[in-house]
This record gives C-alpha cells, sequence and structure tokens, in this order.
C-alpha cells in the first residue's frame, strides 16, 4: 500500500494545510513509510472483537442545567487575531 | 541550599517557619536565572507573579492556613492553559495567547498556595519524544548537555532533576512524562485516565492525553497527586473517584509482591547498558521478597503501530481549532479557506503537519474501518492481555525507555527511531493503566529509568509499590552536577 502525490495533495486540502511542493514529497515519503507499519494490524482479526474508542468506558455524564460564571465578552475576545464591535473578524465567506 | 530540598522537606521548613516561603521562591528564581541558560527548560518564568504567590503563600502559613504543598515552588508544561500567562505549546501558532482562564489543575496548585514559577519547554503540541520539535529552543539533559531530555515534556524533566523547581506538570499521551522522567533520571507519574482533569490541557490526543508529575522522590509524586487529582465536572471523562490519597507511604519490604514482566517490554532493540541496570535492579528487589515472573502479551508489539494511528487521528480533529479566528496568529490568504490553510502551514511546524496528515488519511472514507476501527480493536485486545495479567499479578515492570539519553539530533534522520523510544510507555495510555519511571541505575553516566504499572484506578497502590522500590534501590535519587 502506497499514497499517490495526489493523494497526499487531497489529504493536505482536507487538513486545511497549504503545503508547498517541498513539503508534499517530503509528507508522501514520511506517510508511506508509516503505511508500511500500519500493515502490522492487518494481522487483527477484525470479528469478535469490540474497538475500544477510551481507555476507560465512562457513559453517560451528566450535569445539573445551573447557570454559572463563563467568559465575559472581553475576555473571549481577548486573543482574537482581528475582531471589531464586540465580534471574531473573518475574511468574507459569501461573495457580493 | 534550599533548592537541593524536596518538596516535602522545603515543606516542613516553611511549616516550621525556619524559612519564608518567598526565600524559597527566590532560591528556585535565582537558580533558573543563573543556570537555565546552559539548559533551556523554560519558555516562559514570571519573576513578579511568582514572587506574588509566595507572599500570598506566606499569609496563609502566618494565619496557620498551609496546607503541605503551601510555598512550594512548581514548574508548569507549557500546553496547561494558565490565566494570564502566555501558554504556546511551543508553537509559533499559540505565540502570544494568553489564556483567559486556569486550566482546573492549575486552579488546584493556586488552592494549596503552591509559587509557579513558569511555563516548560516541551515538542509542538507535545507531539514528540525529544523536545526537538519545540518551535523555539532546545532543551538540554542536565546529565549530559550534548543530549536531549527526552519528550514531549523535557523541560519539566530537565527543570527538575537540574533542581530548578522541586515539581513539574507534565502531560503523557504515549509516554511524555515518563519517558522524559527516565533519561533525566527523576521520578516521573502518569495517574490512571481520568483521574486528573483534561480541562485546560490544550488537547492533543484525548483518549489517551493525562496530566501528570515530575518530582525528586515518589513521597513529593504522592503529595503533588494529591493536590491535583480529583473528579471534575469541566471534564466528563473525568473519573469520580476521590484525590489520590497522598498514603503514608510505608517503608518495607517487598515480600509477596507479584511482579509480571512482560517479555515484549524486553525486546532485541533495547539498549545492554538499560537492561543490564534493569536486571541489576530485579535482583535487589528479589532479595527484598518480591517474585518475578516472565509474561507474554503479545499485543504490546502491535502499541507503536496502534498509537499512530488513534494519536494523529484525534490530534487532527482537536487541532482543526487552530484557525486564526478566536486565538493564535492569522496568516494573509485568499479568502477564507486560504487565510485558514496559510495560518495553520504557517504556524505548525513540520512534525504537527505530519500527524495532522496522518490521522486525516486514517480518517478519511475508506481507510477509517482498515486503520482507525482496526487500531480500536487492537487497543481492546491489548486492554484484555493487561487485565488478564493484573488478575495474577500486582504491577508490571519493564525498563521506561529502551535507550539512555540520545545525542541531540542524532535520531532526527529516523523518525521511525525516535517513535520507537515510546514502545515501552504506550501501553499504559491505550489501556489507561497509571504508570511510574523510576531511576534504577545508570549507564556511561546516564541515568536508567524503571517502569511500574498497576491496574487502572490502583494510583494508590502504585505510589506505594514505588516507594518501596525506591527505597531499595541505591541511586534512585542521585543527582547531576550542573551550576
Amino acid at each position: 500500500m502506497s499514497i499517490s502525490l495526489d493523494e497526499v495533495r487531497h489529504v493536505a486540502r482536507l487538513a486545511r494545510l497549504a503545503l508547498d511542493e517541498t513539503e508534499i514529497l517530503s509528507l508522501q515519503g514520511e506517510l508511506n513509510a508509516l503505511l508500511g507499519h500500519f500493515e502490522d494490524i492487518q494481522v487483527i482479526e477484525g470479528s469478535g472483537i469490540e474497538p475500544k474508542s477510551h481507555a476507560v468506558a465512562i457513559q453517560n455524564v451528566w450535569s445539573e442545567d445551573l447557570p454559572g460564571r463563563t467568559l465575559s465578552r472581553t475576555q473571549a475576545l481577548s486573543n482574537a487575531p482581528v475582531s471589531r464591535a464586540g465580534l471574531f473578524v473573518v475574511p468574507m465567506i459569501i461573495e457580493d | 541550599m534550599l533548592t537541593e530540598l524536596t518538596a516535602a522537606d522545603l515543606s516542613r521548613l516553611i511549616a516550621a517557619k525556619e524559612v519564608s516561603c518567598v526565600e524559597v521562591a527566590e532560591a528556585f528564581l535565582g537558580r533558573i536565572e543563573s543556570v537555565d541558560p546552559k539548559l533551556g527548560c523554560f519558555l516562559t518564568v514570571d519573576q513578579d507573579k511568582a514572587i506574588a504567590c509566595a507572599q500570598n503563600a506566606q499569609t496563609l502559613v502566618d494565619k496557620g492556613e498551609g496546607g503541605p504543598l503551601t510555598g512550594v515552588p512548581i514548574a508548569v508544561k507549557d500546553n496547561i492553559s494558565t490565566e494570564g500567562i502566555e501558554t504556546t505549546c511551543a508553537s509559533k501558532i499559540l505565540k502570544g495567547y494568553i489564556p483567559p482562564f486556569d486550566a482546573t489543575v492549575v486552579s488546584l496548585l493556586k488552592q494549596a498556595g503552591m509559587t509557579i514559577l513558569g511555563k516548560t519547554n516541551l515538542d509542538e503540541f507535545a507531539m514528540g519524544t525529544s523536545t526537538e520539535n519545540s518551535a523555539f529552543q532546545v532543551t538540554r539533559n542536565p546529565w549530559d548537555l550534548d543530549r536531549s531530555p527526552g519528550g514531549s515534556s523535557g523541560g519539566s524533566a530537565a527543570a527538575v532533576a537540574a533542581e530548578l523547581a522541586p515539581l513539574a506538570l507534565g502531560s503523557d499521551t504515549g509516554g511524555s512524562i515518563r519517558q522524559p522522567a527516565a533519561l533525566c533520571g527523576v521520578v516521573g507519574f502518569k495517574p490512571t485516565y481520568g483521574r486528573c482533569s483534561r480541562y485546560g490541557l490544550i488537547a492533543f490526543g484525548s483518549s489517551l492525553d493525562q496530566i501528570g508529575s515530575f518530582a525528586k522522590t515518589v513521597e513529593d509524586i504522592a503529595l503533588i497527586s494529591e493536590a491535583i487529582t480529583g473528579n471534575d465536572a469541566m471534564d466528563s471523562t473525568s473519573l469520580s473517584c476521590p484525590p489520590i490519597a497522598s498514603v503514608h507511604l510505608k517503608s518495607g519490604s517487598l515480600k509477596g509482591l507479584k511482579v509480571a514482566l512482560p517479555k515484549e517490554l524486553f525486546g532485541s532493540a533495547t539498549h545492554t547498558g538499560v537492561l543490564d541496570q534493569i536486571h541489576n535492579a530485579i535482583q535487589i528487589l528479589q532479595g527484598e521478597g518480591a517474585s518475578f515472573t516472565e509474561v507474554s502479551m503479545p499485543s504490546i508489539e502491535l502499541g507503536v503501530t496502534t498509537y499512530y494511528i488513534i494519536a494523529p487521528a484525534e490530534a487532527s480533529s482537536n487541532l482543526a481549532r487552530f484557525d486564526g479566528v478566536r486565538y493564535g496568529v492569522r496568516s494573509e490568504g485568499q479568502g477564507h479557506i486560504g487565510v485558514v490553510e496559510r495560518t495553520r502551514a504557517e504556524g505548525f511546524g513540520h512534525e504537527v503537519k505530519s500527524r495532522i496528515m496522518i490521522g486525516t488519511y486514517a480518517l478519511s472514507a475508506g481507510y477509517y474501518d482498515a486503520f482507525y476501527v482496526r487500531a480500536q480493536r487492537v487497543r481492546s485486545i491489548m486492554q484484555q492481555e493487561f487485565e488478564r495479567t493484573f488478575q495474577d499479578f500486582d504491577v508490571v515492570l519493564s525498563p521506561t525507555s529502551p535507550v539512555p539519553a540520545f545525542k541531540l539530533g542524532e535520531l532526527n534522520l529516523d523518525p521511525m527511531a525516535l517513535k520507537l523510544l515510546d514502545f515501552c510507555t504506550i501501553p499504559a495510555n491505550l489501556g489507561g493503566m497509571p504508570g511510574i519511571s523510576l531511576n534504577c541505575g545508570f549507564t556511561d553516566n546516564l541515568p536508567v529509568g524503571l517502569q511500574l504499572m498497576c491496574a487502572p484506578s490502583e494510583d494508590e497502590k502504585l505510589l506505594q509499590i514505588a516507594y518501596s522500590v525506591e527505597q531499595a534501590l541505591p541511586n534512585a535519587t542521585k543527582r547531576p552536577s550542573i551550576a
């Protein structure tokens, strides 16, 4: 199993990473090396074993629906690269 | 010198008013100023805030309201949020980020009256085993300045080893506390998954991440663990257990202790000097009455591969939040997606991008079942194997790291070699078990770590065993000489 340059570009697009061609090439090498190791776990019989998403299974954690202290608007915006009028500013998404 | 003391000894001196909290803080801040330029443990030291913490602590002591850790200094890994103190994860993407809130563990340190000295270096977003992936600086091993302290919590481990702090917090996703503790010759403890709240720990692999601590002795680990563990409503994966009781650690023989030695963790790749020291320790512990049995847990062989699917998969999702909108830096780009893509390409370092790519690929359509779900099945099998082992044994013993501290830059050419450094520590993250690393000896003047693991939630039992082991081993608390 190996991954092509076009697949690397596709995955980079999914991951929202604008990679240059040097990085694409080097990541192709790294991914292919790792994929070789990923083959190791294909020996595991799939059926009959419940996949575990967590180390310690906890289910249905509820909390009381009570008002509490949260960040103020000023605090929430304090690290925004760009903010205006109490809002986060993002580049235009819908064109005119 | 105050900096040579353990947290427990400092605590006794403070309570007896033989020394003030401010004197203690100044002693450590002074040592950081003179020694850290050689080591690079700290990314941020806020002297004024530290002194203010110490003054508050002294007020508590004077009123007779001090606790066991009041006035004791601590360093905090820079992926744990500290209100008002820059928290970067050693990443350019978070340069300048000042959290508007404290992580739960940091609130607990403050409640205990502890003095926060500063924030320690790490591999960017805790992704690495050498601390060389930090975007800002290299951290050096106090035993040999040409070598790595291990990682990802390398700054915290080296700071405790060099006595720049008596205690430090770290995070452990695949061994990031225990492996650097081993390479720096200090004690490093990862509690059971869920014993320590993850609220405010900047997430890497959420099902694996666990906050824990570094100290010079097991007694100190017990003290800090009691302060930072316990159920937290802000973390829904937090266990509803009380804090780890700082058990009245009892000296005593190891008579009757049943120890399992998984042969897979003593594999052929293990450095002979490491093996010699571990076997030597086993002999000493046998003399103390512990019995050792070789066992086999075949799934351990698949641990690294399983980890390198699950952790990047979770990371690729967790790190999606860094989009240049709410915090961190923002790069220029074409339209919204262009801005996000450029921000992430310029803000993340190579290793982080690589893991995001692996995770995105493993979760993408067509590969999800073959990689991610299958890795979760291996995780299941590994948990069952450990469960069976813990039915017959009290504790599992192994090397912590297959090799002692390696030269800076030495393993960069072979990324898989670096990944294999987690081989012995990954099972505790996949299975949620508590794990601790203790120094058991030296090979070529470099420390060798011995790892102990107990069943999930048996943190108190693990600390008691580790305490007895520490008492039995002659080199457990030796320190490097660096000034």
